[in-house]
């Protein structure tokens, strides 16, 4: 086994320029306070992050975190802040210390991690010599299907995926029983009641 | 070279758009920021497919656009019926209380 380099194209520096926005992206999440503007920055966070899977070549990934992460969690995040309040509290001091180790210490055990990683595109990585490779010779003859990943999603492994689809739904079921049947016309009857909210509310300047 | 001058000036775009995301005073401000960079998104998806030499991605650049569009409508209707599946009720409620 020979080793492998990732070869170094332009692109590394569109990479590059993607991720640095994500970092500041997050920062900013942490420093805002008006949870609106959160809101949206998580929506921006989604769309840079499905960027930066399409560089990777994991289009399938993009594509859920577009959906999902930009197009149905910003509407989620919105309904629950409207039904809480629209500025976060601040932090409370003394335990900010013990939050930082914890932080820290996860992210050096990640970052530790991923040393010991295959390069991107490494055709000797353990997930492209044993049964990746398998699939890809496979598939055409087996499902006439040209997209791998759709395959052991849909044919492979169909059960497995069933029940996943089962668990989703069961998790919708339980939390819609929860709420209540009010809970489906967004919870009108729940009111942020704080002083000066309705006269400022069509305004746009409160958040 | 074409190419990547492009992506080069949507990174500076999304910089800026980014920067209105989070300073912009009010609330459409914000959600101008959040619609515009995912249209610049968009944009960078389809010159990364090119500058890759694989424009197959275009059509994923085009879903892109009918999520940020679903997106941004929700949240403008939201903010101007407060819920997310409006009854007739409500919008009656709601044309009532602006009369007034």
């Amino acid at each position: 086994m020979e080793d492998f380099q990732t070869p170094l194209q332009p692109i590394i520096l569109l990479d590059l320029a993607i991720l640095s926005l994500l970092i500041a992206t997050a920062f900013a999440m942490m420093r805002v306070r008006r949870l609106f503007a959160v809101v949206m920055l998580s929506g921006i966070f989604s769309f840079l992050a499905a960027l930066f899977f399409v560089s990777l070549d994991a289009v399938d990934v993009a594509f859920t975190e577009a959906a999902v992460g930009a197009g149905i969690s910003t509407v989620l995040m919105l309904t629950g802040m409207l039904l809480t309040a629209r500025r976060e509290k601040p932090a409370v001091p003394g335990h900010k210390n013990i939050a930082m180790v914890i932080c820290l210490v996860t992210g050096a055990a990640l970052f530790y991690a991923t040393i010991d990683m295959p390069a991107f595109g490494d055709p000797n990585a353990p997930a492209n010599i044993h049964i990746g490779q398998e699939f890809v010779e496979r598939t055409p003859q087996d499902i006439e299907i040209p997209n791998i990943v759709t395959a052991v999603l849909a044919s492979y492994r169909g059960f497995d995926t069933l029940g996943e689809v089962l668990v989703v739904f069961a998790a919708g079921v339980g939390v819609m029983l929860l709420l209540g049947a009010g809970s489906l016309r967004g919870g009108r009857k729940v009111k942020d009641d704080r002083p000066g909210d309705d006269e400022t509310e069509h305004d746009g300047r409160e958040f | 070279m074409m190419f990547a001058a492009a992506a080069a000036a949507i990174i500076v775009a999304m910089v800026i758009t980014f920067a209105r995301a989070v300073l912009g005073p009010s609330l459409y401000d914000r959600i101008l920021a959040g619609n515009s960079f995912g249209t610049k998104t968009v944009l960078l998806l389809g010159i990364m497919g090119y500058l890759t030499g694989r424009p197959d991605f275009l059509d994923i650049a085009l879903l892109y656009a009918l999520i940020n569009f679903v997106a941004t409508i929700a949240i403008l209707k939201f903010f101007r019926y407060r819920t997310m599946s409006p009854t007739m009720d409500d919008l009656r409620q709601i044309e009532k209380e602006k009369a007034e």
